[in-house]
């Protein structure tokens, strides 16, 4: 089948961009979107120019390195799909497809359809751990975990760090990325003990990264690929009134 | 002069413990004074770095990606065994031990395998600490599963996402070592050459990917744990990045290269579609506890499936192995696969592959009970080949997996290099020939977390590093070579594109160096794969330039490699006459099809040196003793 | 690409006390959108309480409404009432500037807008806060002028302090573009509502899977109920069913 693909070519990070048109006469439906990237690209490095750069690793839809905008879609079409995840019998015959790189002044172009993502690593390096040295645990069964609570935990610590979220939200917000490594990390006992300082340190490193704030709009949960829901971002606001009225934890000593 | 694994001898039980209190220490207060890089950011990488951080180290950490949570650990979806024995079912250290070498066709090395087996147990504790969110029962006590053909439940799981939730225990560990300011973090940086000065490892030389920059960083030691080099094959379960250069380049300044022929097949992928395919997907193996295998009887059935009466099936694994069925290890499973389709019973438009039908567990259990062990397995078939599996048989086909080759170690985890440790899937590791499900997680960790935190203080106290900077002539010679490399490809401009180039190669090992492997086309191999390199470097064609972010660049350095690893591959094929876990010899056999070791000429580990390339290299064995485990013919008749 | 930083979140250089809590509150958007939560708390609770006043319109005793109103303005009553004004008109001030500081952050955090960007199927009212949010506001002006202070028609009073509410209301609404106005502005306060009501739950930390989807039917429930409250009255001053 035929795609036509505007994509957003950038040089570099400093450099201006634009959408350029691309048309691939032959797209083969069982193809996945990144494999008709790479036939794009074999095409354009054939013809002697500059292919485009995209991030993609696994292409198993777990690292959560690939990841555009489709038509103003983060991730495309498909509910619950990263990008390396989706096909192209998902298209149609002469579908027009607007690719663009994630946009947010936390997550600066680098070139083409590749952004800067390091904002999310260091909202973890915040406050997204247990502080726990190698060696000091104790047995892995002296500490119960509900059933529930480990089952919850997973829901949240599924979030594969792509940016879709922040992405697709009008307020380019990561709420929905720090609630769910608050909610991983605070649904277990041993997350307790560094909730308050936890969330009190991942809140102030996002407003330092410049992501905007969650205005309850729903459209990272819609694009999420692991199915993260807005629960986590009520779960972080719970968190922060309590650690910023209550708590103690983190708020003074050491 | 055979090779020194520095093993402890005496009662196997007490070797770690002996040797670990043998090893020196460093004064905490001097660690700081110690810088060590590591390099890569997965299951060992990751783990290393942060440990090696929390004892005080100076670490500087490297990857290629653009955050150390992408490593491909993280699509490792089955568990991570542990002998807890919470389940009573009579498992234990020594049962995991003697399991793991079993497994791997007695090919390992007992110590190796048996202080895995001890540290299992720590990792599991860490893990849980660190809040890695596992299945649970309702009591809140830690659920385990069977897996990978084990009969006892030693398998540890946070849903069918395990590598991922280690690796974000490894990786928040780390990021909270970043924000601390005791790790300096190199994301999207790619090693490309080892400094050794005096035959010690003393740094590296990294290529920035977004700015093209060639760097050199100096340490007292460094450490690889860069993985496997399963994307030799192009087609793999591997991820697109994962490369061998660091440890190719490394092995290229010396470091000796372990076992490169053993590779591990993984019989439950979803096959090739078309000839734009980049890369195969596994579907976890559990899907055999319910799933039959068939294939027709008749060659070339064009019938659909559902259109075929029982008795034109062949449930070839049930057949051969009655009391195994479906749930045969992974090399038999595979090789078997490969067997009749090779007969042209094959199914599917490119008739590579056979059904995984789980029509007859349907009926037994209800599709609900199928929905909940397999639901996300079927969606993610579902999602990739747009077929119902529910309705229609899965077709599946074996596909590369794991490298149980890699660099040779010691005890220590060290290279023949002093000062150069190995860790994780990057090492020759502790699986002979043949790893066992659930074990690769186990490995990565125990080596990061609690192996090489251990050892390498007893290489940083006993040895004193010169004080060196940047302008030491080998530093510069390394940056030149480099540099050497990267305007090398930019100028061929030739004709064909990397990928081209890189899935020529990948079919060529695929057929030869493959699932089964014979002497005639392993020399013809070796015939095709140095013209093939040539031809690479004469007519590749990359565009742009070298101070950019320019991944045809970056891929094209790790084909070259690949190029020079897949020849060593096929010459340790060739060499080691003997089928044995994940290397068959189709000369070497049963009379019913097994693989036939050789254990008296074979019980070693062969380490190859680098003598240049296309000059032949240097082999060096570590003969392979079995004190504890003795060696016996594999049966799962 | 390289970063080292020390960690530079040492709270324990904050000195806890509740000045400095309270500072720290306002100053995250978390906080803000609490602030929001609450001050529209207390509003929606203005808004149900107003209807309730407005509904004795519909009294078998035409002079309900305005011993109601009369009660109101009584002039012992002159304290609660100013105090409650205050209050709500702070709430007003807290909500919007928090809201106009929110949605300038947020403007920032994408300099560079997308060049086709689809709105997946999320709340048309959650999309629309920005739009819904000043209109009602400007109502709300008009409703004032309109019907406390007299500056769009002439109000009629039965007494001093005595307003003749019913009076006012009808004629008022017998106004086809006033009562258009105010319907109109009933719709978007309906949907400013949906959001709203729904959404300061979420602000304030109170959400759970089990009954999320059952908050978002209340929010629902709620805001339509006040929107069909509020309409039928110009709707009945249209039709003749409320008379003076």
């Amino acid at each position: 089948m035929r795609i036509v693909l505007h994509i957003w070519r950038q040089a570099n990070a400093a450099a201006a961009g634009r959408m350029v048109r691309y048309e691939l006469p032959n797209v083969n439906t069982h193809m996945s979107f990144l494999e008709m990237l790479d036939i794009l690209n074999e095409d354009l490095i054939g013809r002697g120019e500059d292919p485009v750069a995209f991030d993609h690793d696994c292409r198993e839809g777990i690292c959560g390195m690939c990841g555009c905008m489709v038509n103003g879609v983060a991730h495309g079409p498909l509910p619950g799909t990263t990008l390396c995840q989706l096909h192209m019998r998902h298209f149609k015959d002469g579908d027009e497809l607007y690719l663009e790189p994630w946009r947010a002044r936390a997550f600066p172009v680098v070139k083409d359809l590749v952004v800067d993502r390091s904002a999310f690593d260091r909202l973890i390096a915040a406050g997204g751990f247990i502080s726990v040295a190698t060696g000091s645990a104790p047995d892995g069964n002296a500490i119960l975990v509900p059933k529930e609570n480990a089952d919850r935990s997973m829901d949240a610590a599924a979030c594969i760090g792509c940016g879709a979220c922040v992405a697709m939200c009008p307020n380019a917000s990561a709420s929905l990325f720090m609630g769910a490594k608050l909610a991983h990390l605070g649904l277990l006992p041993q997350g307790q003990p560094e909730r308050d300082r936890r969330v009190m340190a991942m809140e102030a490193q996002a407003n330092r990264e410049l992501f905007g704030s969650c205005t309850n709009i729903g459209e990272c949960e819609a694009v999420c690929p692991k199915d993260i829901k807005l629960e986590v971002i009520a779960r972080m606001n719970r968190d922060f009134l309590h650690a910023n009225w209550i708590g103690r934890g983190g708020l003074k000593g050491d | 002069m055979p090779l020194d694994s520095k093993s402890p001898g005496g009662p196997i039980e007490t070797r770690w413990d002996r040797h670990r209190f043998s090893l020196k220490l460093v004064n905490p207060a001097n660690k700081r004074k110690h810088t060590i890089i590591v390099v890569g950011t997965g299951l060992a990488g990751g783990s290393a770095a942060a440990t090696l951080a929390e004892l005080g180290y100076q670490v500087k950490c490297f990857c290629f990606q653009d955050s150390p949570r992408r490593a491909h650990s993280i699509a490792a979806q089955g568990g991570i065994n542990a002998a807890k024995n919470y389940h009573n079912d009579g498992d234990s250290v020594y049962r995991l031990f003697y399991d793991t070498v079993k497994g791997g066709d007695f090919r390992s090395r007992e110590s190796n395998v048996y202080r895995l087996a001890q540290i299992s147990l720590n990792i599991i504790d860490q893990c849980v600490a660190q809040g890695v969110p596992f299945a649970r029962e309702y009591s809140g006590y830690l659920d385990n599963r069977s897996f990978g053909g084990a009969q006892v439940s030693r398998t540890f799981y946070a849903r069918g996402q395990t590598g991922q939730q280690l690796l974000l225990g490894a990786y928040q560990a780390l990021e909270r070592q970043i924000g601390a300011g005791a790790v300096e973090m190199y994301p999207r940086t790619e090693m490309l050459d080892l400094i050794v000065v005096d035959g010690r490892a003393r740094g590296i030389v990294t290529r920035n990917l977004l700015t093209g920059k060639v760097e050199s960083h100096l340490a007292d030691a460094v450490v690889l744990g860069t993985g496997g080099y399963g994307n030799v094959y192009y087609l793999s379960t591997n991820a697109k990045g994962s490369n061998a250069t660091a440890i190719w380049r490394a092995h290229k300044r010396g470091a000796l290269f372990a076992n490169p022929c053993f590779t591990q097949i993984h019989p439950t992928c979803i096959p090739v579609s078309g000839d734009y395919q980049s890369k195969l997907t596994l579907m976890s193996e559990s899907l055999r506890n319910d799933g039959r295998v068939w294939v027709p009887k008749k060659k070339g059935d064009a019938r659909k499936p559902g259109e075929i009466p029982k008795e034109d099936r062949d449930y070839y694994l049930e057949r051969r192995y009655p009391s195994f069925g479906n749930l045969v290890p992974r090399d038999v499973a595979s090789r078997n696969a490969k067997m009749v389709c090779d007969e042209g019973r094959g199914v599917g438009e490119t008739g590579l592959a056979v059904y995984l039908d789980f029509h007859d567990a349907i009926q037994r259990l209800g599709k609900p009970v199928i929905v909940e062990r397999y639901g996300n397995l079927f969606d993610m078939y579902e999602r990739i080949t747009g077929e119902d599996p529910y309705q229609a048989p899965m077709r599946i086909f074996p596909a590369i997996h794991y490298t149980m080759g890699g660099l040779w170690v010691d005890y220590n985890l060290m290279s023949n290099l002093p000062g150069l440790y190995v860790i994780g899937e990057a090492n020759f590791s502790d699986h002979g020939a043949n790893r066992l499900g659930a074990s690769a997680l186990m490995q990565g960790l125990a080596d990061g977390y609690f192996v090489l935190p251990n050892t390498i203080n007893d290489y940083i106290a006993s040895t004193k590093v010169e004080k060196m900077d940047a302008g030491h002539p080998a530093v510069k010679e390394a940056e030149q070579q480099v540099n050497c490399v990267t305007r090398r490809l930019l100028e061929a401009k030739g004709t064909r594109t990397v990928d081209s180039y890189h899935r020529e190669l990948g079919k060529l090992m695929w057929e030869y160096c493959g699932m089964s492997r014979t002497a005639t086309g392993l020399k013809h191999a070796l015939e095709e794969i140095p013209a093939m390199r040539e031809q690479f470097w004469r007519d590749v064609k990359v565009l742009g330039t070298g101070e950019e972010l320019n991944q045809s660049l970056e891929k094209a350095g790790r084909v070259a490699d690949f190029f020079e690893l897949a020849e060593l591959m096929c010459l340790d094929a060739l060499e080691r006459n003997e089928s044995c876990g994940g290397h068959f010899r189709e000369e070497y056999q049963t009379p019913d099809g097994e693989a036939a070791r050789n254990d008296d000429r074979f019980s070693y580990v062969a380490a190859w040196e680098f003598r240049g390339v296309g000059n032949p290299p240097g082999l060096q064995q570590e003969p392979l003793a079995f004190e504890y485990v003795h060696p016996a013919q594999r049966s799962y008749k | 690409m390289q970063y080292r930083r020390k960690q530079d979140i040492h709270m324990s250089a904050v000195a806890i006390n509740p000045l400095n809590r309270a500072v720290r509150f306002y100053e995250a958007p978390i906080g803000k959108k609490a602030v929001m939560a609450v001050t529209g708390v207390m509003l929606v609770g203005y808004v149900i309480g107003h209807l309730l006043g407005n509904l004795q319109i519909y009294s078998s005793d035409p002079q309900q409404i305005n011993r109601y109103a009369a009660f109101l303005h009584n002039p012992s009553n002159a304290l609660a009432l100013w105090g409650v004004r205050l209050i709500l008109l702070a709430a007003v001030v807290l909500h919007i500037v928090s809201s106009v500081q929110l949605w300038q952050q947020n403007r920032e955090a994408r300099p560079l807008r997308y060049y086709k960007k689809a709105d997946v199927p999320t709340s048309y009212a959650a999309r629309t806060m920005l739009w819904s949010g000043p209109i009602v506001a400007a109502f709300v002006i008009f409703h004032v002028l309109h019907l406390t202070t007299g500056s769009i028609l002439p109000l009629h009073d039965i007494g001093p302090n005595m307003p003749d509410v019913r009076y006012n209301v009808v004629s008022g609404f017998q106004n086809y573009w006033v009562s258009g106005f105010y319907i109109f502005a009933m719709i978007l306060l309906c949907m400013h509502l949906y959001h709203g009501l729904w959404s300061m739950f979420q602000s304030v930390g109170i959400s759970h899977p089990r009954y999320t989807s059952k908050l978002k039917k209340g929010a629902a429930i709620v805001a339509i109920l006040i929107a069909i409250g509020n309409c039928s009255i110009p709707i009945a001053v249209m039709a003749g069913l409320v008379t003076y």
